[in-house]
C-alpha cells in the first residue's frame, strides 16, 4: 500500500479514542471489554443493515446456484510492502468465490488475536478490510473475535468465508477442460511472495516489490458475461504457487500440461531476488492473480480483453492442455529442454549456494 | 536480467549443442560435480537435449547431501535439548537425521532460523546475548569464507554465545576418491566454478595431470554448462588433458586470496565423513584449536551414537556416478522429495531432486 494511499485511508477513518492502548485477554472474553472493542468503531467501520442487526448469525436471502467458500489468512509479518493482512482476509474469499464464477456477496469475520497487539495495528487491519470490502462490493454480515495469550498467536489470525451467487454462464469445473485449452495468466508470478519475503526476519532484502493483493471479482464477472462456458477452469495460484496448482490440474483431469518458460510474466525486481534467493518462482506464492484455462477459439479473444483490464495488463498464454503425457506438467526451458514440473513438496528451502 | 540473460540466449543455447553433437564421435561419460550444476541441467532440460553420447553424471557436490548424519542428529540434539538459538541455511533443514530432520524439531518447539548469511547468526547472538546461538556451517569452500568470517567477527565482538557446527568439505578430495573408485567410470569432470572462485584452479591441475582426465572449471547458467561440456568433449576427442577455465568472467587462476586468509586463519584441513560415501583424507575444515571456543563439537558435550543409514537408500552410489537416481528401485516409490530415505532426495541441488 502507497504511504499515500494509507494516510487517506487512516484521515477518512480515524481511529476512536479509547482507554485501552493494546488488546488483552479480556477483549476476548464476550464480556464488557469485547463490547467496548466492538462498540469503538468495529461495527460502525463495517456497517451495513445485516451487520447491524448484531444477532448470532446473520440472515440472508439466496436464490439459485451458490458458491461458498472459506480461508484462513496467517501471514507473517502482518504489515508488508503493498498491503496488510486485512486485505489480504478480504481478497482471498473474494478471489476464490469469484474463481467459482460467483459473484461474492457476503463475507464472515473472525480475528483470532494474540494479546499484545496494539490497538492502533487492529484498527489500522480493520480499515482495510472496510476498503477491500467497498472495492469488492461485499459486505461484512457476521463476525468473531477470540484473544489468545501472547506466545499462542502471531499478532493477528483471521477467517473469512464468503458466499456468493454463481453466474448464470459460468460452468467452471476442471472436467470440462479439453485438449487444446489455452492456459492463461493473469499477470506476473512470484510477486506477493517475494514481497512478503523481503521483509520477513531474517531475510530482509531492499527492494521496491510491492505485493499486488487485490480484488479480482469485477474482472472475472466482465470475463465471464463475454465468454461464459468458454471458461472451462479458473484458479488462483497462492500457496504452493503457479506449479502446484498446474500439476494438480494435471493430476485430476488426466490430461497432460505443457507451458513455456518464456512466456511466463515475471517482474525483473521479483526475478533478481528469486536468483538470489534460489527460489523458483513458479512454487512462490500469488495474490491478485488467476489462470484460466479456457477453449483455444476464443484464447485470442480472452487474453485481449484481459489484457485492457487493471488486473490483466501483464496477462498472457503460457501453455496448452494436451492429450499427451496425462497427469504431468512439462515446461519448456528458455533454451528449449523439457523437464517434469512436480507440485511443492511442503516449505520451499532457500539452497545453501 | 543483466549478466544472466546473456547466458540463457536460446539461440546460442542451439548453437552449442550443434557444435557437441558435431564434436562428439563417441560415448563419455561426463561428472558435474556441483549441485547447482546438476540444478542447471535438469531445470533447464539440458540432459535431454545432449547427443546421446553424452552421459552426464551428478557428482558429490551438493553440500546438504554429503553433510554426516551424525551431525544432522548433533544439530538436532542442540536445538531441542540444549535449547540453542539454531541457525542453519534453508535447505539443511529437510534433510533426514536417523531420527528426525530439524523442521522436525522445530515442530516440537525448537528455535530453529532460515537464515542467508552466517553473519546474520552472529547478530542474532549480539541481540540475545542470554541464549546460546550456534550456526550449522554447512557447505563446500564456497560458504567457507563466511563461516569463517563469523567466527572472526563473533571473537572481535568478544562474543561467549557463538559457536558454530562445522560440516566443510572440499572439493578436489572428493574428485580423487571418485576416480580412485574401481567402479567409476569418467572421462572428464565440470569442476564447480564457485569453488574456484574462492579457491583458484591451482589444486586441479595436479588431478589432470596425474589421472589425464580434462577438468573444465564451469559456470552454472545454460550456456555455461553447455560451453563447458563442449571443453571438455573436445579434449576427450583429443586425448588430451588439462585444465581449462570456462568460467573465467569470475573465476581467476590464483581465486580469492583475501577469501582463503579469512578461511585458513579460521580452519585446518582434516579428514572428513561424507554421508553416503565415508571418510575421505583430507576432505574437510574443522575449526582451529585457536577457535575453540566457537566450535561447537568442543563447546557442547554431545556425544551421539553413529547411526546407521537407511540400508535402501543408494545415495553412495548416486553421488559416485556408479548408478543413477532412476536405476534405484526406492526412486520415486517410497523415496520421494517429500518423503526422502536418503539426502540426495532432499535438496533441489541433491542429484535423486533434481530428476
Amino acid at each position: 500500500m502507497s504511504e499515500e494511499k494509507k494516510l487517506r485511508m487512516q484521515l477518512q477513518c480515524p481511529m476512536p479514542k479509547l482507554d485501552f492502548d493494546v488488546i488483552t485477554l479480556g477483549h476476548g472474553s464476550g464480556g464488557l471489554l469485547t463490547n467496548k472493542l466492538l462498540d469503538s468503531g468495529v461495527f460502525d467501520l463495517l456497517s451495513n443493515p445485516i451487520l447491524d442487526a448484531r444477532h448470532d448469525g446473520a440472515f440472508i436471502e439466496l436464490d439459485g446456484k451458490t458458491a461458498f467458500s472459506t480461508d484462513s489468512f496467517l501471514v507473517s509479518p502482518i504489515f508488508f510492502p503493498g498491503g496488510n493482512i486485512g486485505e489480504l482476509a478480504v481478497n482471498g474469499t473474494v478471489n476464490d468465490l469469484a474463481m467459482c464464477g460467483a459473484i461474492p456477496k457476503y463475507l464472515s469475520l473472525s480475528f483470532i488475536i494474540e494479546e499484545g497487539l496494539k490497538v492502533s495495528e487492529f484498527w489500522e487491519v480493520l480499515v482495510a478490510v472496510k476498503f477491500a470490502c467497498e472495492k469488492a462490493g461485499v459486505h461484512v454480515v457476521t463476525g468473531d473475535t477470540k484473544v489468545v495469550e501472547k506466545g499462542k498467536g502471531d499478532k493477528i489470525f483471521i477467517n473469512t468465508s464468503g458466499i456468493g451467487k454463481v453466474h448464470s454462464k459460468a460452468n467452471i469445473a476442471a472436467s470440462t477442460i479439453k485438449k487444446g485449452d489455452k492456459i492463461i495468466i493473469s499477470g506476473q508470478v512470484a510477486t506477493h511472495g517475494m514481497a512478503i519475503m523481503s521483509v520477513r526476519e531474517g531475510l530482509e532484502f531492499d527492494s521496491e516489490i510491492e505485493s499486488d493483493t487485490t480484488n479480482l471479482n469485477h474482472t472475472i464477472l466482465s470475463l465471464l458475461d463475454q465468454f461464459g462456458e468458454n471458461i472451462h477452469l479458473l484458479t488462483d495460484p497462492t500457496r504452493g504457487g503457479v506449479a502446484t496448482v498446474l500439476k494438480e490440474t494435471a493430476q485430476s483431469i488426466k490430461l497432460g500440461i505443457d507451458i513455456f518458460q518464456k512466456d511466463l510474466p515475471i517482474d525483473e525486481q521479483v526475478s533478481s531476488a528469486c536468483e538470489l534467493l534460489g527460489l523458483d518462482p513458479l512454487y512462490v506464492a500469488n495474490e491478485g492473480l488467476f489462470i484460466a484455462f479456457v477453449a483455444k477459439e476464443v484464447a485470442e479473444d480472452f487474453l485481449s480483453e484481459l489484457q485492457k483490464d487493471e488486473n490483466g495488463t501483464h496477462s498472457k498464454i503460457i501453455g496448452t492442455v494436451t492429450e499427451e503425457h496425462p497427469g504431468q506438467v512439462i515446461l519448456e526451458s528458455a533454451i528449449g529442454g523439457k523437464r517434469v514440473v512436480s507440485m511443492l513438496p511442503g516449505q520451499q528451502l532457500p539452497r545453501i549456494c | 536480467m543483466k549478466y544472466l540473460s546473456e547466458y540463457r540466449d536460446p539461440e546460442l543455447a542451439k548453437k552449442y549443442l550443434e557444435e557437441i553433437k558435431n564434436t562428439v564421435s563417441r560415448p563419455w561419460s561426463i561428472m558435474e560435480v556441483c549441485g547447482g550444476q546438476t540444478h542447471s541441467l535438469v531445470k533447464n532440460g539440458i540432459i535431454e537435449m545432449l547427443p546421446k553420447e553424452v552421459t552426464m553424471i551428478h557428482g558429490p557436490g551438493c553440500p546438504v547431501c554429503v553433510t554426516p548424519l551424525n551431525l544432522i542428529d548433533k544439530a538436532v540434539h542442540l536445538a531441542l535439548e540444549k535449547g540453542v538459538i539454531l541457525c542453519s541455511f534453508g535447505d539443511m533443514l529437510r534433510v533426514p537425521g536417523s531420527e528426525k530432520s530439524l523442521l522436525e524439531a522445530k515442530a516440537e518447539g525448537a528455535d530453529i532460523r532460515i537464515l542467508y548469511s552466517p553473519l546474520e547468526a552472529v547478530k542474532i547472538a549480539e541481540d540475545h546475548p542470554e541464549k546460546e546461538v550456534v550456526f550449522f556451517a554447512v557447505g563446500f569452500e564456497t560458504t567457507a569464507p563466511a563461516n569463517a568470517l563469523s567466527v572472526i567477527h563473533a571473537h572481535r565482538k568478544g562474543l561467549k554465545n557463538y559457536s558454530i557446527l562445522a560440516s566443510h568439505v572440499l572439493v578436489p578430495p572428493a574428485i580423487k576418491a571418485v576416480i580412485d573408485d574401481e567402479e567409476s567410470r569418467i572421462d572428464g569432470f565440470l569442476a564447480a566454478g564457485h569453488v574456484c572462485t574462492i579457491m583458484g584452479n591451482s589444486e586441479y591441475h595436479p588431478l589432470s595431470t596425474k589421472y589425464k582426465v580434462p577438468i573444465v572449471v564451469t559456470g552454472f547458467e545454460p550456456l555455461d554448462v553447455l560451453q563447458g561440456i563442449l571443453m571438455v568433449i573436445r579434449q576427450l576427442e583429443q586425448s588430451h588433458s588439462e585444465v581449462e577455465n570456462q568460467y573465467a568472467r569470475i573465476v581467476r587462476e590464483e581465486g580469492n586470496v583475501e577469501a582463503q586468509k579469512v578461511i585458513h586463519e579460521v580452519f585446518a584441513i582434516q579428514n572428513q565423513m561424507w554421508r553416503g560415501i565415508g571418510e575421505i583424507p583430507m576432505s574437510g575444515y574443522g575449526v582451529k584449536p585457536k577457535y575453540a571456543d566457537f566450535d561447537a563439537t568442543k563447546k557442547y558435550e554431545v556425544s551421539i551414537e553413529e547411526a546407521p543409514e537407511n540400508p535402501r537408500c543408494i545415495s553412495g552410489q548416486i553421488m559416485k556416478g556408479i548408478k543413477k537416481p532412476y536405476e534405484c528401485g526406492q526412486f520415486g516409490k517410497r523415496c520421494k522429495p517429500s518423503n526422502p530415505l536418503g539426502a540426495p532426495m532432499v535438496s533441489s541441488e541433491g542429484a535423486c531432486a533434481a530428476y
